[in-house]
């Protein structure tokens, strides 16, 4: 058997070694809250609220928790550790050991010592298809736009001959549709697991946008914050905008004030039906940076009688 | 997995042009009709149709929906919770927006 990192369970739910079991799970409860991958912002989320999961597992079943706790401290945490070979001996484990909709992935350390009962069965049963598989991608916006090819590395847990999980990197190349919108799914046929059967289930890649380095998005459309001149909002102008389909020429009214919102019909996501582009408007100062300038100023400031506070009644 | 990293592939859009039916919908998520059928009463996922035999669902139904059931599962919220939760992510999401841009 490989050296295993040793994992101590009860610092990872941040409990005393002699913690209740109310004290347990609510350290559960809070954490599970903190690092669930779907409402976390937390970098790491997704394989702590995975550790923390496991440590559950472990900890709120008085027969695991027992045996584990034989274990004592182990060595110090990332240091190898390999079970001693009769540790578990008086321990029987009652039900079906690795459980949870998800439980795709406990560690090394987990499976060394309570094995992956009912784990086996989960790559699909024999004559039927297999199972399906469910993703979510990062892509760069510009593959919505203009469609085209990206690769897409996804981490599959998988058992291999010898019966050991072992989570493989897996690239697809895939052919983003274009106008693609986050939250849509892309169905890959054949592409989930195979069963014993021969059929294989699908594929399912949810997509979601990282950030763009000029549009925002929502929904369908895009958001793109243009900054304009003082003269250029109060007198009126055309000024060249980046689009999506290459830039354009934008009338801004005369009057515009900063946040004004300026409509371009169909220059968002090309959905079906397509989506706007949206060009939220930024008066942009010149700085007073030399007399001349400071000069220009003062002039404007003696033209007009302006006080930008009046409605605060000061 | 040779055969998996040269070719390109090309997948469907699991899309509004053919919407999911509600038995669709059960079989991607691995969910019941009842549940389902719950996420749409508390308001969770969009349906159009009259009645559940007839229900629609656009694509984002089922990034949604699972998300949802994660949710459900996952921290032992009631879907009225879960409701509540996914609409302050929603908000949240959309003031995160907002901030980026100043």
């Amino acid at each position: 058997m490989n050296p295993l990192e040793f994992k101590d369970y009860y610092k990872i739910m941040g409990v005393a070694r002699d913690a209740s079991d109310a004290a347990i799970k609510q350290a559960y409860r809070k954490l599970a809250r903190k690092y669930h991958p779907d409402v976390s912002k937390e970098k790491d989320a997704e394989a702590r609220f995975k550790e923390v999961g496991e440590a559950y597992e472990v900890l709120k079943n008085p027969e695991k928790r027992a045996a584990y706790d034989q274990l004592g401290t182990g060595p110090r945490p990332g240091e190898s550790f390999r079970p001693p070979p009769d540790w578990d001996a008086g321990f029987e484990f009652s039900g079906a050991g690795a459980g949870g909709a998800d439980a795709a992935a406990y560690s090394e350390f987990f499976e060394s010592l309570f094995g992956r009962q009912g784990r086996a069965a989960r790559g699909g049963f024999a004559g039927g298809r297999g199972q399906d598989h469910h993703a979510k991608v990062m892509l760069d916006l510009d593959a919505a736009l203009a469609g085209g090819t990206r690769s897409i590395v996804l981490r599959v847990p998988d058992i291999d001959a010898s019966g050991h999980l072992e989570v493989k990197e897996r690239t697809l190349n895939v052919q983003i549709p274009k106008g693609i919108l986050a939250g849509q799914t892309i169905r890959l046929a054949g592409q989930g697991s195979k069963s014993a059967g021969g059929g294989a289930g699908d594929l399912y890649i949810e997509v979601e946008f990282q950030a763009h380095r000029l549009y925002h998005v929502e929904g369908r459309d895009l958001v793109l914050e243009l900054p304009v001149a003082p003269w250029e909002a109060a007198l009126g102008a055309t000024v060249t905008t980046p689009t999506p389909g290459g830039p354009i020429e934008l009338k801004v009214p005369a009057g515009s004030k900063a946040g004004t919102k300026l409509r371009v019909k169909g220059r968002g996501i090309p959905a079906t039906p397509a989506g706007d582009l949206y060009v939220v408007l930024e008066i942009a100062l010149p700085p007073a940076a030399d007399a001349r300038a400071k000069a220009a100023y003062e002039a404007f400031a003696a033209a007009l009688p302006f006080d930008p506070r009046a409605r605060l009644g000061g | 997995m040779a055969h998996d990293n040269l070719d390109i592939l090309t997948g469907t859009l699991v899309d509004a042009e053919a919407a999911l039916s509600l038995d669709e919908l059960c079989r991607l998520c691995g969910a019941d009709t009842a549940v389902i059928i719950e996420l749409v009463e508390e308001g969770i996922l969009p349906a159009s149709g009259a009645a559940p035999q007839v229900w629609s669902f656009e694509g984002a139904a089922l990034s949604r929906a699972r998300r949802a059931l994660r949710l459900h599962r996952d921290l032992q919220i009631n879907l009225a919770g879960v409701a509540l939760a996914l609409d302050l992510m929603d908000e949240l999401d959309m003031l995160r927006r907002r901030l980026r841009g100043i």
